[in-house]
């Protein structure tokens, strides 16, 4: 009964605070009703036993990329006014939409359904989850079965991080840098003299 | 009833009872974690510290706490009042959850999780919420400042963090602190083979606390004091308050994957007659102590070269680490079970 409650707890929490992600009137209210939604997800996960997965959604998406939403919608300059407008007017088209992917979803899962093969397929490699703990079960599958899969993966993110780079970079020549190997590496002579100064002399 | 007794209602007495017996003496050690501090850099600085309230100053931390109890909440008028108020509150409940994990002597822990590093390592980088929030609630510019210097500085050192908290992983062949510690007792404190990554963790816990020499979130000279401007009475206490049971988590994470936990530097008779709750108080103290020295001793980084610590010497350095822990274990067949 408290398994059930819990799941219960979380699911509505992150359902409501979805729609308000939706309709908050502020920007960064949405963000932070978001980072509860991310939080509950993460607490249906560990209901479900994944608590590797559950533990990665708090770090990456709550500790990471929510970090990174909420410093670019604080500071955005956004008219909180501008942002209602026409909301009546897009309001049925967008209801619509929903519909139309809610009656196809539906459908899709209603003629779901696995060749043979392929649900054996899967079970093959994954290991038991009472026997091994969730860390180890998907370290194994990852580094082994699917390893050529995690690593193309791990190459296209990085493909769009060189991409993220390459597209904002701007070397400006203007710009004085500091470069502490250099600075180190000064011989002593060079920026140092001992001068013996005469009285009322100056150098 | 019995059954709803027994199964539900008396598990979680005891539950909130253990909660109380971590979070009380925790509150005790904060407290007197200020007065530490405070006598300490005294007495780097030739002076007393704290001596004229009670015997040797000692009820300082409490006419402190009073004052701070006492004083006015003020809410500045443009503040946003739901979050200006949510921020010091999630610091502080940020700061005690992450004890829910913590070994403090072998079998000493409220939630012995399988996954409890990365917990940890959750619970840590959800701390720059409390922060940010702060600083956007607060509608002023100096809290804003002091709110995004955080954010970035928080997020950076993280990953050095992570990285290091892997080979420490590598070593121990798993992601529960007490088998960390377990697997230290067996082998050597992981101090000795991973040296250089536990100096980089303990700079990078300075970093992750916003404690000097990189407390640029609240350096007073440029940002008034950051992203706590704002705030007075109880919610700055909260703030405050969560700051340094950050410092003691972070310095009991260092204590657990680092110096062995609960255990005893040698493992023969005079060492293993005294408590493992001892010995880990006193690491952590040790640990703490390096805090109050730095402080004292560094002046304020410049924030770019915070960044250039973090991104450029730290990262690659202990990603360097990770991947010869991994040569070497594999090399020489060491790799756990």
């Amino acid at each position: 009964m408290i398994h059930a409650l819990t799941f219960y707890l979380f699911a509505v929490i992150a359902v409501v605070s979805g729609l308000l992600v939706v309709t908050s009137r502020n920007p960064v209210h949405s963000v932070l009703w978001l980072i509860l939604a991310f939080f509950n997800g993460a607490g249906l996960f560990v209901l479900m036993g994944a608590e590797f997965v559950a533990m990665l959604v708090v770090v990456v998406y709550v500790g990471a990329v929510a970090v990174l939403f909420l410093f670019v919608v604080m500071m955005l300059d956004i008219n909180l006014l501008g942002l209602r407008e026409g909301m009546q007017r897009y309001l049925p088209v967008g209801a619509a939409l929903a519909v139309v992917l809610v009656i196809e979803m539906g459908v899709l899962f209603a003629n779901w359904s696995f060749a043979g093969e392929a649900m054996t397929l899967r079970a093959a490699p994954t290991p038991d989850v009472a026997e091994v703990s969730n860390t180890e079960a998907l370290g194994n599958l990852l580094y082994t079965q699917y390893v050529y899969l995690f690593q193309v993966s791990g190459l296209i993110l990085f493909v769009a991080m060189i991409g993220a780079i390459v597209l904002t970079l701007r070397v400006n020549p203007n710009v004085r840098r500091q470069s502490i190997g250099r600075q180190v590496h000064r011989p002593k002579d060079e920026v140092l003299a001992v001068r013996q100064v005469r009285n009322r002399g100056g150098i | 009833m019995a059954e709803f007794w027994s199964g539900t209602l008396w598990p979680l007495i005891i539950i909130i009872a253990q909660i109380v017996a971590i979070v009380l003496p925790l509150l005790l050690a904060v407290a007197y974690l200020t007065y530490a501090e405070r006598k300490v850099i005294g007495a780097i600085q030739l002076r007393k510290g704290p001596n004229v309230v009670g015997p040797f100053g000692l009820l300082q931390p409490i006419a402190d706490g009073a004052k701070l109890f006492l004083k006015e909440t003020v809410i500045p008028t443009g503040a946003d009042r739901a979050v200006f108020v949510l921020a010091p509150m999630l610091t502080f409940i940020l700061a005690l959850i992450g004890w829910a994990v913590i070994p403090f002597d072998d079998g000493w822990v409220l939630s012995d999780i399988n996954v409890g590093v990365l917990y940890l390592l959750a619970i840590s980088g959800l701390g720059v919420y409390g922060i940010i929030m702060a600083g956007w609630a607060s509608n002023s510019r100096y809290a804003l400042l002091g709110g995004l210097r955080s954010a970035a500085q928080m997020v950076s050192y993280e990953i050095s963090m992570g990285l290091i908290i892997i080979s420490v992983l590598l070593s121990a062949g798993s992601l529960n602190l007490s088998e960390i510690v377990h697997a230290q007792g067996e082998g050597m404190w992981y101090v000795i083979p991973h040296l250089p990554m536990f100096v980089i963790f303990v700079v990078s816990i300075l970093a992750e606390t916003n404690r000097a020499p990189f407390d640029l979130p609240e350096a007073e000279a440029e940002l008034v004091s950051g992203y706590n401007v704002e705030y007075s009475a109880m919610t700055f206490a909260l703030f405050f308050l969560g700051e340094y049971a950050n410092m003691i988590l972070m310095s009991a994470i260092a204590v657990v994957l680092f110096l062995g936990g609960w255990l005893p530097p040698v493992d023969a008779a005079p060492f293993t007659w005294i408590p493992g709750i001892i010995w880990f108080a006193l690491k952590v103290c040790a640990v703490l102590f390096v805090f109050l020295w730095a402080r004292a001793t560094f002046p304020r980084y410049r924030y770019d070269q915070l960044m250039r610590l973090g991104w450029k010497v730290f990262l690659p350095l202990s990603l360097a680490w990770v991947v010869l822990t991994a040569g070497v274990m594999v090399t020489f067949d060491l790799m756990p079970a």
